[in-house]
């Protein structure tokens, strides 16, 4: 029976005029790989913060292991931090480092040897005992964050964008790491991250957060195929998000014509937010198709090609992997399982098509999306 | 071996011309004088001469340690309270702190002379509540304070400097891992901050074992080192002890900065990331 070992109840924390975390609340399962996935200033590393102690909330309750954590200082708390530029102690060397925790719990001298050197195997860094801190390279400074932390066998380990300052191939061998490490010590891991590729490849449960409050919690396969809402939609990979109708079970409207889909369980006539992912989209003949329009672009990405096509106005983005040219006029094939419904809320008509075909641009924009109404 | 052009030469010319004139010369004189007598023969009495001054070479130095101490014992609390406010208080505390600085240091002891006299401020102040007046002038507790009082900023300074350097994120990684405020200065605060103490030792220590005017102002009869100085050079004329007395002080002050060094463990290299 999976127990929460994390319970956060309606956390509020304000700052001067700002509200930080809005009425929060969220559990977290024991053993497992749990992702906090936002951009900048969303809340995700408050709430973390929350969690190890270091800050109080204004209003709600912390439970750890079903015991209120109010007012418990983190060096009481069984929880370990990896810093997000790893806050190593520049007067100790890595045997040292990673003994801290150790020696503040008078722990004694030969079990410190055998649990560092433990450690040490389990990172990866044997034979740096010695060596002093500011000669270690950025991934070795972050293995022996984790090494430290690990070493004391935390109930929970709290990961703040760890792998934030790593070059590509290193973050990537780093997230493999991390999860294999996590699911031989079974320790729950709480990652915090704006990189959704990294929280959908590495999480058994994502929270997409903004503004303070949870968006989604769910799986990564969920959190993909089914978006609650438009900035879930849009945060997660790519989308075309349109503004549509749902006529009835199983019928949206969208673009200016009816689709089957496999959604159900809104009212007739509902006004709806529709989401299709590019790669769910086929290019056909132009007629053949549901849809017809001109291509506007075509990008060369390697894995696929990024397609836009302009249809009435609406920039679609379509991922295939055959090639087409500018200007030529093509017919759009949506399958019933690749267009998903969601509700309106309060982030309907902020994404939309690919017109300004550049995340900054769009936030920097924040203009109305050129929808395609009916 | 770095190559320097004859440019690079000539730029630095100038300092080390008037680092000759105005260190290495007088250096070479004091070192002459304390070896010569008044005819310019080479003798060893100056140096014998010291015997009689043993008494007051060891007040000097047991007067400034102790005023380096609790100089240090504020200071250190202080500065690392003033490392852990916001900016701006920081920036306010700073002010605050070097603000005495801005005065002369004759007119800051002369000022503490008015306070602390017979008929002084203070003893003004006792005798309106009917107490007897304190004899505070003439005492070693008067110097030893007119040191701290004059010196202060400069132990203050360093060690808030090095103490705003550690960033707050290795104080929160030591609580992650199980200390509390005390076990944090001890593993962590006391070993960063220990390059900054021993510069705020130096800068009090140094100039408060060679003052004179702190002693004259405050001390009365007491007399230091840096009074018997003054003595044989003002007074007496006795360049040749006074000289051979500077010798023995800049060797001690010399002995004292290499001791503190070592104590401070390897502070060499940048231990402060």
């Amino acid at each position: 029976m999976k127990k929460n070992i994390i319970e956060l109840k309606n956390i509020s924390v304000k700052f001067d005029d700002d509200v930080i975390l809005d009425d929060l609340s969220l559990s977290i399962g024991d053993g497992e790989f749990v992702t906090f996935l936002g951009s900048s200033g969303c809340g995700k590393t408050t709430t973390l913060r929350i969690i190890a102690g270091f800050l109080e909330p204004d209003s709600g309750e912390v439970f750890f292991d079903s015991k209120n954590m109010s007012g418990v200082p983190p060096y009481k708390r069984e929880v370990n931090t990896i810093f997000q530029r790893y806050a190593l102690f520049p007067n100790y060397n890595v045997f040292e480092n990673i003994a801290y925790g150790l020696r503040v719990r008078h722990v004694p001298e030969a079990e410190i040897k055998q649990k560092v050197s433990e450690m040490l195997t389990l990172v990866n860094l044997e034979g740096f005992e010695k060596r002093h801190i500011s000669k270690l390279s950025g991934g070795q400074q972050q293995r022996v964050a984790i090494a430290r932390a690990l070493v004391l066998k935390p109930k929970v380990l709290l990961l703040d964008e760890p792998l934030a300052a790593l070059d590509l191939k290193l973050r990537k061998d780093m997230q493999n790491e991390l999860k294999n490490i996590q699911k031989a010590l079974g320790i729950t891991f709480v990652f915090v991250t704006h990189d959704q590729e990294e929280a959908l490849s590495m999480s058994d449960t994502v929270v997409v957060m903004n503004e303070g409050k949870v968006q989604q919690i769910g799986s990564p396969i969920d959190i993909y195929n089914e978006p609650k809402n438009a900035f879930v939609a849009d945060f997660i990979g790519e989308s075309n998000i349109l503004d549509g109708t749902m006529k009835a079970d199983y019928r949206a409207y969208f673009s200016g014509r009816e689709f089957k889909c496999l959604d159900a369980g809104f009212g007739v006539n509902e006004p709806v937010d529709i989401v299709v992912r590019p790669e769910d989209v086929d290019i056909v003949k132009k007629g053949e198709g549901m849809l017809d329009g001109i291509v506007t672009s075509v990008t060369f990405r390697g894995v696929h090609f990024e397609i836009i096509v302009d249809i009435g106005g609406f920039k679609w983005m379509i991922q295939t992997t055959d090639e087409h040219k500018p200007g030529e006029e093509v017919g759009l094939f949506i399958e019933p399982d690749a267009i998903h419904v969601m509700k309106k809320s309060k982030y309907s008509g902020k994404f939309g098509d690919y017109s300004s075909y550049s995340d900054e641009l769009d936030t920097l924009n924040q203009l109305p999306e050129d929808e395609d109404d009916e | 071996m770095k190559k320097r052009s004859l440019m690079q030469r000539l730029l630095g010319a100038p300092y080390i011309l008037w680092a000759a004139i105005f260190i290495i010369v007088p250096l070479i004189i004091v070192v002459y004088y304390s070896f010569t007598d008044s005819a310019g023969n080479f003798t060893l009495d100056n140096i014998k001469g010291l015997a009689g001054y043993k008494d007051i070479f060891l007040i000097s130095i047991e007067y400034s340690l102790i005023a380096t101490v609790i100089t240090l014992l504020i200071s250190y609390p202080f500065a690392y309270i003033m490392s852990r406010k916001k900016e701006s208080t920081q920036r306010i505390m700073m002010m605050l702190v070097m603000l005495p600085m801005w005065m002369n240091l004759l007119i800051r002891t002369y000022s503490w002379m008015n306070i602390l006299e017979k008929n002084g401020i203070i003893n003004n102040f006792l005798a309106l509540i009917g107490v007897e007046p304190l004899k505070m002038i003439g005492t070693p507790g008067a110097v030893i304070f007119g040191m701290i009082y004059n010196y202060i900023p400069y132990m203050i300074l360093p060690i808030y400097s090095v103490m705003a350097k550690i960033e707050p994120s290795l104080l929160e990684a030591a609580e992650d891992l199980g200390s509390n405020g005390f076990s944090k200065l001890r593993r962590i605060i006391l070993p960063l901050s220990m390059p900054g103490v021993v510069s705020g030792f130096t800068m009090v220590f140094v100039p408060s074992v060679s003052t004179f005017y702190i002693s004259q102002k405050l001390g009365g009869k007491i007399m230091l080192v840096g009074d018997a100085i003054e003595k044989q050079i003002q007074s007496l004329y006795n360049y040749n002890l006074g000289a051979a007395l500077s010798l023995v002080l800049m060797v001690l002050i010399l002995l004292s900065m290499a001791l503190m060094k070592k104590f401070a463990g390897d502070s060499g290299d940048n231990i402060l990331v």
